[in-house]
């Protein structure tokens, strides 16, 4: 097996883990402000690709659909919050995690009503169609343009957290909301929002892994566990943590598959194990809050 | 220990005629059972009813008990069917000794999960189980020349068995009932039993306050490994039945929806109560039946109840019901 060979596989690893990334970001982004596990994460980002879809196709451009879906699914989400999640705040933890469940139901069924049961392929934009020559081997200029797309993402997010004033109330809002409070700011609106954001990566993330595989709608329940799986590798909460674990599952994934492909599915939960009894909170993981 | 719902496991005087009644949990709960198949529409329902209701038991010793919200219930179900399967077609074990031997390796693997996930708490706790669990269905999948893979374990049909020297019809639907019927009430004496000792006492002590139990000198980590696979027990052993009643074992059984649906079946009969669980399972293998008439599309609707529910009945059927006649001491 030659170098080059393992060089592109990881490269693979990195476009699936990117994927990863964005949807389990949404994941601890929500959890480390609202307290909130979405279990419906996994439907929110099906939905997303089915919306990106339906919206590349009313539009005639991939484009429109990768800019419209996450804003139209956040805003879904952020209605999601408003009507059913609100009234859960101040009952117990394990509430908001069951009502989120009994909404993933719902909207799995939803878009096998509308859409049926059946997978449908995702097109790959005309401009992404075909492969790059890296000098050492051939790679989809899909895959390379996720990457790219989702390191921008990801240093739009970090920018607006840490050096803006919006960033500055999340991240105050997020260690203590009654302190917040006081100072005048409408945490409610805060937690809205936020959860608008993390459904809308979510969705993000369905658009974007849509051509990559096709989209169909138990896509959501796999998407659901391995969000988990990263999100408890890097520590619930943590948004380092997630991008970390989110590139090491990839590329587990990519390096095993190369080798042993029966092992592919099975390695990230193998990881996830390890990981929990060295460390319970995971890698960037704050003790207490959850082990 | 001070909230009022944590002391029932110590034994009260009933206080009126009917909680006096009530206190016979485990006989009572046999005696409907017993009459299940004339009161449901089907035979078949009230088979699915007796298996599902063992398991979503099992989990309420978990959930309901100790407070602990696992999404992988499925993991120790499914293994149960499974070892069950492949212990009388693989190696023709005879069924009753497939039986035990199936629930002694599903409380091995429960053992195995809770040693990872007993280590965490709270929503990680649920993330986790459900992770492990999803484990356990691609190794399944994987491992098809023992599982069958995605076509299911089939052959090893029981249809003949012999009760203490006596031939009994397999196939007889009557005849089945009550002979899985019987695991049942075995289950359900064996779950009365920990819930009336003192580690019943603890496991709810751990539910109601984690820290004052372990203050109080309880080993907290302990007793949640034990308590997760006292509970991967008694689900595993309505995987046994289900292989029985079936003759095969669908890989659906593994997967993360059949977790959930346990889930929802403790919520929708009420978490907590002796008899919820069965009053769930029924409810929801009623509306399944009942909606998926009329649509295809019956997770829709279920899906919409569970959410209702959550909002505004988060104590389910049983546990309103008995909530309104007040005989809430003995919760059975």
């Amino acid at each position: 097996m030659d170098l080059s060979l393992i060089i592109m596989q990881l490269l693979s690893g990195i476009a699936l883990g990117a994927v990863l990334v964005i949807t389990a970001l949404g994941l601890t982004i929500v959890f480390g402000m609202l307290g909130v596990v979405n279990f419906a994460h996994g439907a929110l980002f099906m939905i997303g690709a089915y919306a990106g879809l339906y919206l590349a196709s009313l539009t005639g451009s991939f484009w429109w659909g990768l800019l419209l879906a996450p804003i139209l699914i956040g805003a879904f989400g952020m209605l999601i919050e408003f009507v059913l999640i609100r009234r859960l705040y101040g009952r117990s933890i394990d509430d908001p995690l069951l009502l989120t469940f009994g909404l993933s139901y719902i909207l799995v069924e939803g878009v096998r009503i509308v859409f049926g049961s059946d997978g449908i392929p995702f097109p790959t934009p005309p401009q992404l169609i075909g492969v790059l020559d890296l000098g050492i081997g051939f790679f989809p200029r899909y895959r390379l343009f996720v990457i790219a797309l989702v390191a921008v993402v990801l240093l739009v997010l970090w920018l607006t957290l840490e050096k803006t004033r919006i960033g500055l109330i999340v991240r105050a809002g997020a260690r203590d909301p009654t302190i917040m409070q006081v100072l005048g700011v409408d945490i409610g609106r805060v937690w809205l929002a936020i959860f608008g954001l993390g459904v809308g990566l979510a969705a993000l993330g369905g658009v974007l892994a849509g051509p990559m595989r096709s989209v169909n709608p138990e896509m959501g329940s796999l998407v659901l566990a391995e969000a988990f799986v990263v999100t408890v590798i890097g520590g619930l909460g943590s948004i380092v943590g997630a991008v970390v674990a989110g590139l090491m599952v990839g590329i587990s994934i990519s390096l095993v598959a190369l080798f042993a492909p029966e092992m592919a599915t099975i390695v990230m939960f193998a990881l996830m194990a390890v990981v929990l009894l060295i460390r319970p909170q995971g890698l960037f993981g704050v003790r207490g809050r959850t082990a | 220990m001070t909230s009022p719902s944590s002391g029932e496991a110590v034994a009260k005087p009933p206080s009126s005629g009917l909680g006096r009644l009530l206190d016979q949990r485990v006989l009572l709960s046999i005696a409907v059972l017993a009459v299940l198949p004339w009161l449901l529409p089907s035979q078949a329902l009230a088979v699915n009813v007796l298996i599902y209701g063992v398991v979503v038991m099992g989990y309420n010793l978990l959930f309901g008990y100790t407070g602990l919200l696992s999404f992988g219930q499925a993991a120790f179900f499914g293994a149960g069917a499974y070892f069950t399967g492949i212990a009388i077609g693989r190696y023709g074990v005879p069924w009753f000794a497939a039986v035990p031997i199936a629930v002694l390796l599903s409380t091995g693997l429960a053992a195995a999960i809770g040693i990872v996930s007993t280590r965490t708490r709270g929503i990680y706790f649920s993330m986790v189980t459900l992770a492990l669990a999803q484990l356990v269905y691609y190794v399944a999948l994987q491992a098809s020349s023992f599982t069958g893979g995605e076509n299911g374990l089939r052959g090893f049909t029981v249809d003949r068995i012999s009760l203490f020297g006596l031939p009994v019809n397999f196939l007889d639907p009557v005849n089945k009932y009550y002979v899985l019927m019987a695991f049942a009430a075995l289950a359900m004496w064996f779950q009365s039993r920990i819930l009336n000792s003192p580690f019943g006492a603890v496991i709810e002590a751990i539910r109601e306050n984690e820290q004052r139990a372990r203050a109080c000198g309880y080993d907290v980590e302990r007793s949640k490994l034990i308590v997760f696979m006292l509970s991967g027990a008694i689900s595993s052993l309505g995987g046994c039945m289900l292989a029985l009643h079936l003759s095969i074992v669908p890989l659906d059984i593994l997967h993360y929806q059949t977790s959930g649906m346990i889930v929802m079946m403790v919520l929708l009969g009420g978490a907590r109560s002796f008899f919820g669980p069965f009053v769930g399972a029924a409810a929801f293998l009623i509306l399944e039946d009942v909606i998926s008439v009329w649509t295809p599309h019956w997770q829709l609707f279920v899906g919409a109840i569970f959410v209702l529910f959550v909002l505004f009945l988060p104590k389910g059927i049983w546990g309103t019901l008995l909530d309104t006649l007040g005989v809430g001491k003995a919760r059975p």
